[in-house]
């Protein structure tokens, strides 16, 4: 089965029904999206599916076959991070992180939609991902920082 | 000069318990370069990096990075060389576990005095080798300066070849506060880049060679019995190399994950289960806790000296905490590897020493050929199951030994089988005199126990496993943590200066549902209870709640920080009378031991629906000397997010056969669009030892919460979560 997965062309041989969390993280080894839940509740396993966040752990390989798929890892890398990622270091937006890949991950869509959103679009755009440390009001200070840093840049 | 493990340890004075030593550490360390060690805590390496080993673990509170930052400042380095290492019993200092909001009282002294004991011995041998007193040498990252000018000596060169070895006195000299740099600044936290660009972070992340995928099958309820079953048809199944049954212990491997996630399901499917049907009803749960078994444990007990206070009236009021979960956003997961004779361990538990001591006894090991080895996972937030499942993989891996076995929990496994926070019953009742000032406190609390850690061998019968395989190791005995810290009456004693006060826990020995530590343990419940009833009597006084705590209050730092708190929040001249607009006071210092914290909250409070919305939390902090501003604010930060969702939101559903809360949808926690805007501000207090802070926004979060709905709608609100009824 073949996809693309942050820009590059990816084969796989598994089931169909195979969920697409259980391929990127055990046969393609990425570590951004996470095992939170299995049930598309908690978020912490979502990617963009042709630029919308969508929750791996519930997508079946069969309904990706051919469609492009982006985690945490193509949004940027430490010598050339994404806005948000650089944001979320800047805030110190996050205590264990383990929800912060899908926060991203959907932020990153988010931000293409609305460029320049208030806190309350933020908190609404991210009220489908849960975080149990309680790191929400520095993530939103993260997405609007990297709102604001995008702007500039585009200006 | 050379000292043994134990007495670098014993001379650090800074253990609470220690169960086994780690091995020498040089077992661990590259034969690359020289390098000097200190005990088992520092290894400066010639090459220029520092490594520190933790005996505390991270779980994202940012422990790592402060006790960073206390190496760095007695080694004068740059804070980039230090490189840490997470606790593993081959090597690590054993700090038991990382709880009770004690890692900076803990690892701080003795990280301390083992970088300035290094410190010092590398500048002993440079002043002999530039024939000048030590005195007159200092040191910039490593480089050391002579009357201010460079010389050509730096660690790494003084270091050169050799291994060394030193010791370290317990009256070892540090820096003074006021020559500090590193500490108490805001550094960032060393773990946050590798988690934002998906770098291996956690265990979840760890993919060993040959590794294989296990997944367990629970009964529907602690207490239920396999009646009857059939597997064969899920031996079958592709990819399955081994189910297994250890008396109601079920388990399978598979060569995928997918293929253990479907054969546990056919394993479920499989089982016919005895259900006790013993469970208490949850409607009357607070009843049960009265009736239950228990035994009456004086916590504080208080006459006057003198003339007893005239009183006036005695005023009475009861509150209550449902149970609760940690719901740690990664379900447990474990990697054991057993080879027939030593099992290795990758657990994200919170101490490795005392899970290896539990995993010996429980698989009948002896404690030399377990090895336990730390990996970050999601927040845990006390005790959940993350024990549970390293004791699971091992026990699996006994059963498939040979490759490493990695199993996985599901959402439903944690949810139902993690020890939760245990439900309280607190009635309080206070003599008042004419002021309306308590002249004498009686507070009475039942609960079941609020610590079942498996921390000794007597206690590894709480293991899951223990419990549920074939020859089952005896329940232990439920356990009482005494005061000062306390379990359940943790926060059970007022910081008031009442003349009279009486404080008893009954502790509830029946447990038909496994508890353990959650966040604050019993302070959450307690503070919740002291400080709503503090506000109805300030209200029955007809004093302002902030006055009425101050003028009750003797403690300096309480005193200073709650007037602080008044001032930067404008309480004196907060909106009151508006319908469903309210402003709620908390206040408590952890443990009466720990950080002091008080909150302001402000709720809004909608008419028709009763909705809590939650506006703003202000809070102030005195945690003595903070190592890292930010750290200690973004711990605060989180705790009032936590405790506002227990406190509007969460409550363990459960009937009398089983549990019903099993995922997000049964078990709610606070969303993004319901969190209030958060303020902490820390009290400048360099003068006094660093205190945790952990654990204590939960219990004054909730009170401030529930007195902010009382000035909002005027309903006294005295059971968690919080439900108003619409107006």
């Amino acid at each position: 089965m073949k996809f693309r997965l942050n820009g590059k062309e990816v084969s796989v041989d598994v089931e169909p029904q195979t969920p697409l969390l259980e391929v990127l993280r055990n046969d393609v080894a990425l570590n951004g999206p996470k095992f939170g839940c299995g049930l598309a509740q908690c978020g912490a396993c979502a990617v963009l599916l042709d630029g919308v966040s969508v929750r791996a752990c519930v997508l079946p390989m069969q309904s990706i076959a051919g469609k492009d798929i982006t985690t945490l890892e193509g949004l940027g890398s430490a010598t050339q991070p994404h806005a948000l990622q650089a944001a979320f270091i800047a805030e110190q937006a996050l205590q264990c992180g383990y929800c912060a890949s899908g926060v991203i991950t959907t932020a990153a869509a988010f931000l293409e939609q609305n460029p320049a959103p208030t806190d309350d679009e933020i908190k609404q755009a991210l009220s489908r991902h849960l975080c149990r440390c309680g790191a929400q009001p520095r993530m939103v200070r993260a997405v609007a920082r990297a709102a604001k840093q995008l702007a500039g840049a585009g200006s | 000069m050379r000292t043994s493990r134990r007495e670098f340890l014993q001379a650090s004075g800074a253990l609470a318990v220690c169960f086994a030593m780690p091995a020498c550490a040089q077992q661990a360390v590259s034969a690359t370069g020289g390098r000097a060690i200190l005990g088992n805590r520092l290894l400066i390496n010639a090459s220029g990096t520092i490594e520190l080993l933790l005996g505390k673990v991270e779980f994202g509170q940012g422990i790592g990075t402060a006790i960073a930052q206390i190496a760095a400042e007695e080694l004068d380095v740059n804070f980039d060389r230090i490189q840490l290492v997470t606790v593993d019993t081959n090597r690590s200092p054993d700090e038991f576990y990382t709880f009770s909001s004690i890692s900076i009282q803990q690892s701080g002294p003795p990280t301390r005095r083992a970088a300035a004991a290094a410190r010092q011995f590398l500048l002993q041998r440079a002043a002999e080798q530039l024939n000048v007193t030590a005195d007159t040498l200092t040191v910039l990252d490593g480089e050391i300066y002579a009357a201010g000018k460079p010389t050509k000596l730096s660690y790494w060169h003084l270091i050169g070849a050799e291994n060394i070895d030193i010791d370290i006195s317990a009256d070892q000299a540090v820096k003074a506060v006021d020559e500090y740099s590193i500490v108490g600044e805001s550094y960032q936290r060393i773990d946050i880049p590798g988690k934002v660009f998906g770098a291996v972070s956690y265990l979840q992340d760890l993919r060993l060679p040959e590794m294989v995928h296990a997944r367990v099958v629970r009964p529907p309820a602690e207490r239920a019995q396999i009646e009857s079953m059939d597997a064969s048809a899920v031996e079958r199944l592709p990819g399955v190399l081994k189910v297994i049954r250890d008396g109601d212990f079920l388990a399978v491997v598979a060569e995928r994950e997918g293929q253990a996630r479907d054969a546990a399901r056919a394993l479920r499917a499989s089982v016919a289960w005895q259900l006790a049907g013993d469970m208490p009803d949850e409607r009357a749960i607070y009843d049960w806790l009265k009736t239950a078994d228990s035994r009456a444990e004086p916590v504080a007990s208080k006459s006057p000296d003198s003339n007893q206070r005239k009183t006036t009236a005695t005023v009475t009021a009861s509150y209550q905490r449902p149970y609760q979960a940690h719901a740690s956003m990664s379900p447990s997961a474990a990697i054991a590897q057993f080879d027939g004779k030593q099992m290795t361990v990758w657990s994200h538990a919170q101490g490795m020493y005392p899970l290896r001591t539990g995993i010996a006894h429980v698989l009948n090991l002896e404690v030399e050929n377990v090895r336990c080895m730390h990996h970050e996972a999601a927040g845990c937030y006390g005790h959940n199951g993350a024990d549970d499942a390293a004791c699971d993989a091992a026990a699996i891996a006994m059963h498939y030994p040979g490759k490493p076995v990695r199993l996985q929990w599901e959402r439903a496994d944690e949810m139902t089988w993690e020890p939760y926070g245990a439900a309280m019953h607190i009635e309080v009742e206070a003599d008042v005199d004419e002021a309306g000032d308590v002249a004498a406190w009686r507070y009475d609390l039942w609960s079941c126990p609020h610590s079942s850690r498996p921390r000794n061998p007597e206690a590894a019968g709480n293991m899951i496993y223990a419990r549920l395989r074939a020859d089952p190791l005896p329940l232990p005995p439920v356990h009482s943590i005494p005061q000062p810290n306390g379990g359940a009456d943790r926060n059970g004693v007022p910081l008031y200066a009442f003349e009279a006060m009486e404080v008893t826990k009954h502790l509830v020995t029946d447990v038909p549902i496994r508890v353990s530590a959650l966040r604050g343990l019993g302070a959450y419940a307690n503070v919740f209870a002291i400080e709503s009833f503090m506000d109805e009597l300030a209200l029955r006084a007809d004093v302002d709640p902030m006055d009425y705590r101050l003028r009750q209050l003797e403690d300096e730092r309480a005193i200073a920080l709650l007037e602080r708190l008044a001032e930067t929040t404008g309480w004196y001249r907060r909106p009151t009378g508006n319908i469903g607009d309210g402003w709620g006071l908390g206040f408590a210092r952890f443990k009466n031991r720990s950080s002091y914290m008080g909150i302001v909250m402000r709720v809004a409070v909608d008419p028709a629906s009763g909705a809590i919305k939650l506006r703003q939390a202000h809070a102030i902090c005195d945690a003595g000397l903070v190592i890292n501003p930010d750290g200690v604010k973004a711990q605060i930060e989180g705790g009032i997010i936590q405790s506002s969702s227990w406190t509007l939101k969460e409550q363990i559903r459960f009937s009398t056969e089983s549990k019903q809360s099993i995922d997000w949808a049964s078990y709610p926690i606070l969303r993004f669009d319901e969190i209030p805007d958060v303020e902490v501000a820390l009290m400048q207090r360099d003068d006094q030892p660093s205190l945790g802070v952990g654990e204590t926004a939960q219990g004054p979060t909730a009170a401030a919460i529930a007195n902010a709905v009382f000035a909002a709608t005027g309903q006294r609100l005295r059971r968690l979560p919080l439900v108003p009824r619409p107006a």
